[in-house]
């Protein structure tokens, strides 16, 4: 099918090298056997198809555009650099793609009852929207502190008709939504499907979740071979779970030219401890499990998961999308991390040059590009997933530069 | 006797007393490490068939609000598993006979690294660990590892189970099985499920081990219910919620013990689903 990515670097059932797997309770087995069975199915169905990609193109707005960066690219005097505007989908962000299509999949299964976890509050919008178009009940767990820092999202989700959970456990952030979801799916699991939002969680949802986001990788290839003639030298993502990206990258995992890079969240920088990247801090990001996949986290010596800092609260989680710790593995991918302060200057020259107010988690993709801009030949070409729109990020970008400035 | 062999004796043992088998679980380290040590040696003291040493993790997805609760403070005391072991070894210098049987989530485990585990483990004295986290498709290696040091690593079904997966799981388990009695997470419930009788009769039809039914048994007479179709009942949450709010924790506990006892055999129960205070 056309649609959906076949499975390229699986090299096991449910595995991505070492990485991946499914350790959870036994009462979601059953789940994740019919959701893996259901999806096997409807992956090679037209109607399905039919049926997801008209709505791709009629609700959510696809293809979105790729944008060239003039101003930008003028600024940093190096590398062409383009942006694929996922920020303009419906409801702002990429995360709307895989909500979509997971949605349609409990549908067949005949659940009615989505439940979801939130960071910066896009996947929980995405998931509350998908829930008001397909008439499905809809519960959104999102940490208290997330709530507070992303309350736009907030009032949207309940507008849209979903049930907003507070949690008050653990660190109050994404990592602990995710844990009172799976709470949530283990005592409603008959009824109720657990929509996650990232490339993470046990088999089959990293797969899942990047063949629904592949539709990014496969527009921006098209587009930029239509706008320039070739493949661009990088293409440029932020990884928190790492959904975007491994979207982008799907499409040019066999383009070996094109190199991958991957931005985690670098908070107050690697050294302070506080921040989110998994891959940059070889003292704390090492392999271990964490919400039923096997992938490199953050933890303490002991085994206990820590806690993380981002700006952006979509990248604010200890763990990686086990596709990515396979990619980083064998050397397709590279991962670099930005800091706060980094992303919150992208966030503003973006806005100054091209008009664009970038989200708090693709500023740090962004930055990325400019870091390697200037030292790039004029005709090298960068592309940036430009995964979310900034207008929920206003409040936490204004609070950040009254800091600095005051 | 290996840690299998323990704990299938104590089976039999509660067998010949025609009752279920008292398995109860409390976290090491809450809300400190000598309450913690105190309140397991005196359940094992007043009888307790089996003890469960909860070892804790910053994200226990399986458990509900009482546990978390618990396994946060003590984590919070720096509890980890090194001092899980210790608590083991320090209950056997006091004298307690019993099987004990680890409970905790796989990444810790990962972290001390596995074989360092079980040996330890073996060396402490435990009889076996739970995890839930880690299902049969995952843990051959651990089984192995576990199988050549006789420690029992008990499966769990539920009653999402089907049946021909609960047949292979059966096969994997040692010690017991462990029937969770409900779709959701650990915590007292109001009520059992109604249909646990014919969950428990559908896993005695695949099981060659004992029967142990957990998750949501809180009140005495929830426990005499399982007792009658089960071989053994495992109460957590409800112990936990009676320490903590007891004055004197251990005797409390003790109190606490002699109550699930008195329920598993054939005296008459009090008609109230509560506790007496």
């Amino acid at each position: 099918m056309e649609t959906l990515s076949y499975i390229t670097t699986q090299s096991a059932e449910g595995r991505f090298g070492v990485f991946g797997g499914q350790y959870i309770p036994e009462v979601l087995m059953p789940a994740v056997q019919e959701l893996e069975e259901t999806y096997r199915h409807s992956r090679q169905d037209p109607e399905f198809h039919k049926i997801y990609t008209h709505l791709l193109k009629t609700y959510v707005g696809r293809p979105t555009p790729l944008t060239f960066a003039e101003r930008l690219t003028e600024e940093l005097g190096g590398a062409r650099i383009y942006l694929k505007r996922e920020d303009l989908t419906h409801t702002g962000a990429h995360k709307i793609n895989n909500a979509l299509g997971q949605a349609l999949l409990a549908k067949r299964m005949g659940k009615r009852r989505l439940v979801a976890e939130t960071g910066a509050g896009q996947h929980g919008v995405a998931t509350a929207t998908v829930a008001a178009l397909l008439d499905m009940e809809c519960v959104v767990y999102m940490g208290s502190v997330d709530i507070a820092r992303q309350q736009p999202n907030v009032q949207r989700m309940k507008l849209l008709g979903a049930e907003v959970r507070a949690v008050e456990s653990g660190t109050r952030t994404l990592k602990d939504a995710v844990n009172e979801a799976i709470r949530d799916w283990v005592s409603n699991v008959h009824t109720t499907h657990y929509l996650l939002g990232s490339a993470l969680g046990p088999h089959p949802y990293p797969t899942i979740v990047r063949d629904f986001q592949s539709v990014i990788g496969r527009e921006a290839r098209a587009q930029i071979l239509e706008a320039e003639g070739r493949l661009p030298d990088a293409c440029i993502a932020c990884v928190g779970g790492g959904s975007n990206a491994i979207g982008l990258f799907s499409a040019f995992l066999d383009d070996e030219d094109v190199a991958l890079i991957g931005v985690e969240a670098g908070g107050e920088g690697i050294l302070s401890g506080r921040h989110a990247a998994r891959f940059a801090d070889p003292l704390r990001g090492r392999p271990g499990v964490l919400h039923g996949t096997y992938t490199y986290l953050l933890q303490d010596e002991d085994g206990q998961v820590l806690p993380t800092h981002s700006i952006s609260a979509g990248l604010d989680y200890p763990a990686v999308g086990p596709e990515h710790a396979y990619l980083r593995e064998t050397g397709r991918s590279e991962y670099t991390s930005v800091t706060d302060e980094e992303a919150l200057q992208a966030f503003q020259a973006l806005a100054r040059t091209e008009g664009i107010l970038p989200a708090l988690e693709s500023s740090h993709a962004l930055a990325e590009a400019m870091r390697r801009a200037p030292t790039l030949p004029r005709d090298s070409i960068l592309l940036v997933n430009l995964s979310g729109r900034g207008d929920k990020d206003l409040e936490t970008v204004l609070k950040a530069l009254n800091r600095s400035n005051g | 006797m290996n840690g299998i062999e323990r704990i299938t004796q104590t089976f039999e043992n509660a067998r010949t007393q025609q009752r279920a088998a008292l398995i109860l679980y409390y976290p090491a380290g809450y809300p400190d490490e000598q309450t913690s040590l105190a309140v397991l040696e005196t359940l094992a003291q007043n009888g307790t068939d089996v003890l469960e040493v909860g070892m804790p993790f910053s994200d226990p997805l399986a458990d509900g609000p009482t546990i978390q609760h618990a396994t946060q403070t003590a984590l919070s005391q720096g509890m980890n598993t090194r001092r899980c072991l210790e608590t083991v070894r320090l209950l056997r210098r006091r004298g307690v006979k019993q099987p004990i049987v680890l409970m905790g989530y796989l990444n810790p485990v990962l972290a001390y690294g596995m074989e360092r585990f079980v040996r330890d483990c073996r060396d402490a004295g435990a009889d076996g660990v739970i995890l839930p986290d880690f299902p049969p498709e995952e843990s051959a290696g651990f089984r192995a590892l576990c199988d050549a040091e006789g420690l029992a690593f008990i499966s769990l079904v539920s009653p999402a189970t089907s049946i021909e997966r609960a047949r292979q799981i059966a096969e994997t388990t040692r010690g017991f099985l462990y029937l969770v009695s409900l779709t959701g997470v650990t915590g007292a419930r109001d009520a059992l499920p109604p249909d646990l009788e014919a969950f428990v009769d559908r896993m005695r039809a695949v099981a060659q081990t004992p029967l142990a039914v957990g998750f949501g048994v809180s009140t005495p007479q929830q426990a005499r219910r399982v007792s009658r179709i089960a071989d053994g009942v495992i109460i957590g949450s409800a112990l936990i919620a009676r320490v903590e709010s007891a004055l004197n924790p251990v005797q409390d506990a003790a109190g606490f013990v002699s109550q699930m006892l008195t329920a598993l055999g054939t005296v008459e129960l009090p008609r109230s689903e509560s506790l007496p205070a």
